[in-house]
């Protein structure tokens, strides 16, 4: 890739604003709908696993960019998996011993990170093919835009669903709960309505 | 009698009270990627649901009889996601080999299937509801399997009516598919008091 050091910087720049709108892993690329749906119920668990997420594609990026040049082809998504998987097995571990209740909100939904396309999307379409410096941006980019993404998700659903984000109420007291927002449905339909929004808004820039 | 009582419950329960894709919200790639044609959609169906009974009996039995007589649980996400890939190899060589002609209409799904959550959520879940029986497994992870076409399928008809309605124009392709889906699992939600 580009090595002059002023093209370099303007590179990584680009690389790591893209994560966050442009090439947004949810909004624009429909990666990882699975625990987007799951876990945006409320916001800590959100921020959590949007912390996991961040992590393993960071130590998965890392990783896959450095053996890039020892890869076999046809081994290579095997390699990929297997090195996400030892990763989230390490994210895991820590949840349970250090936050033992959002471990247990989470439940099955941190090792079906190992199988989250975020990841496995960047490491076939950008850490095996740049250098370490180039991939650990961008695994910063993606997993910040994908956090932030959760967490706005996972805050209009707890705020109608609670009148309440982070214990804090905002809703005036008249306002009756919204029940349905933390279940399934509004899962869908919030994100369904979001993605509508977000189309609307690119629309209006092109 | 008691075993099979147990067994149709686990089955009915999979399919329609802990649907996959409606209340777990595993397999939603797929469900969102291929449900625009029926055929294609069963297709993905059918190959889902053959690799889930056999990932989720193997996973189990790896889990049961070796993980943790060893003591090696610590292990276990690694060794599913291997034994996953596996099979997924191994139903496409043997595929490839006596059944070119089916082999030839699941075409790209069979490979996409490692990476479908439903498989590695339903392995994991196996664990999670401590099912203790191998039949059990059996049967719940073909039930997971039957409840995900389902699912699909009734998606896959829902838009090919789509098609022709007037959306507006932001909502077109996965908007309105995710907010139709929210309306398939509030009528899903109505099967939730049928079990215990």
């Amino acid at each position: 890739m580009v090595n002059k050091s002023e093209a370099g910087t303007a590179l990584y720049g680009q690389t790591l604003l893209a994560g966050l709108w442009r090439e947004n892993p949810v909004f624009r690329l429909l990666l990882g709908m699975c625990p987007t749906l799951a876990v945006t119920a409320a916001v800590k668990p959100a921020l959590t696993m949007g912390c996991c997420v961040i992590f393993v594609l960071l130590c998965s990026n890392v990783i896959v960019s450095l053996m890039r040049n020892l890869l076999k082809p046809h081994l290579r998504i095997l390699m990929f998996t297997l090195t996400i998987a030892t990763f989230v097995t390490i994210a895991d571990l820590f949840l349970k011993a250090f936050q033992p209740e959002m471990s247990e909100v989470l439940g099955p939904y941190v090792p079906l990170i190992i199988v989250n396309c975020i990841i496995i999307c960047r490491a076939e379409a950008c850490a095996s093919k740049n250098g370490l410096f180039v991939s650990i941006v961008d695994a910063l980019g993606m997993g910040i835009g994908f956090t932030l993404t959760l967490c706005v998700l996972a805050g209009v659903r707890e705020l109608l669903s609670t009148g309440k984000i982070f214990e804090v109420q905002f809703m005036p007291d008249a306002f009756v709960p919204w029940a349905a927002m933390g279940m399934p449905v509004g899962a869908f339909i919030t994100l369904g309505l979001l993605l509508g929004l977000v189309n609307m808004v690119t629309k209006k820039e092109a | 009698m008691d075993t099979l009582n147990v067994l149709i419950i686990g089955f009915i329960s999979i399919v329609v009270v802990k649907n996959l894709v409606f209340t777990k919200f595993l397999g939603i790639c797929p469900y969102l990627g291929v449900s625009g044609r029926i055929d294609m959609a069963f297709g993905m169906g059918l190959a889902v649901t053959f690799v889930v009974t056999l990932s989720g009996t193997l996973t189990w039995m790896i889990d049961n009889w070796v993980l943790m007589k060893l003591g090696l649980e610590v292990t276990r996400y690694v060794c599913f996601i291997l034994v996953i890939a596996g099979a997924v190899q191994l139903v496409e060589m043997y595929l490839r080999k006596f059944f070119p002609s089916l082999y030839e209409s699941f075409g790209i799904f069979l490979p996409l299937i490692t990476t479908n959550c439903a498989i590695l959520g339903l392995c994991l879940f196996l664990n999670l509801w401590a099912i203790d029986s191998l039949l059990e497994a059996v049967v719940v992870s073909f039930g997971a399997g039957i409840g995900f076409t389902m699912a699909i399928c009734i998606m896959a008809g829902i838009r090919e009516n789509l098609n022709m309605a007037d959306v507006p124009k932001c909502l077109k392709g996965a908007p309105i598919t995710l907010i139709t889906a929210g309306i398939l699992a509030m009528a899903f939600m109505g099967f939730a008091g049928m079990i215990r």
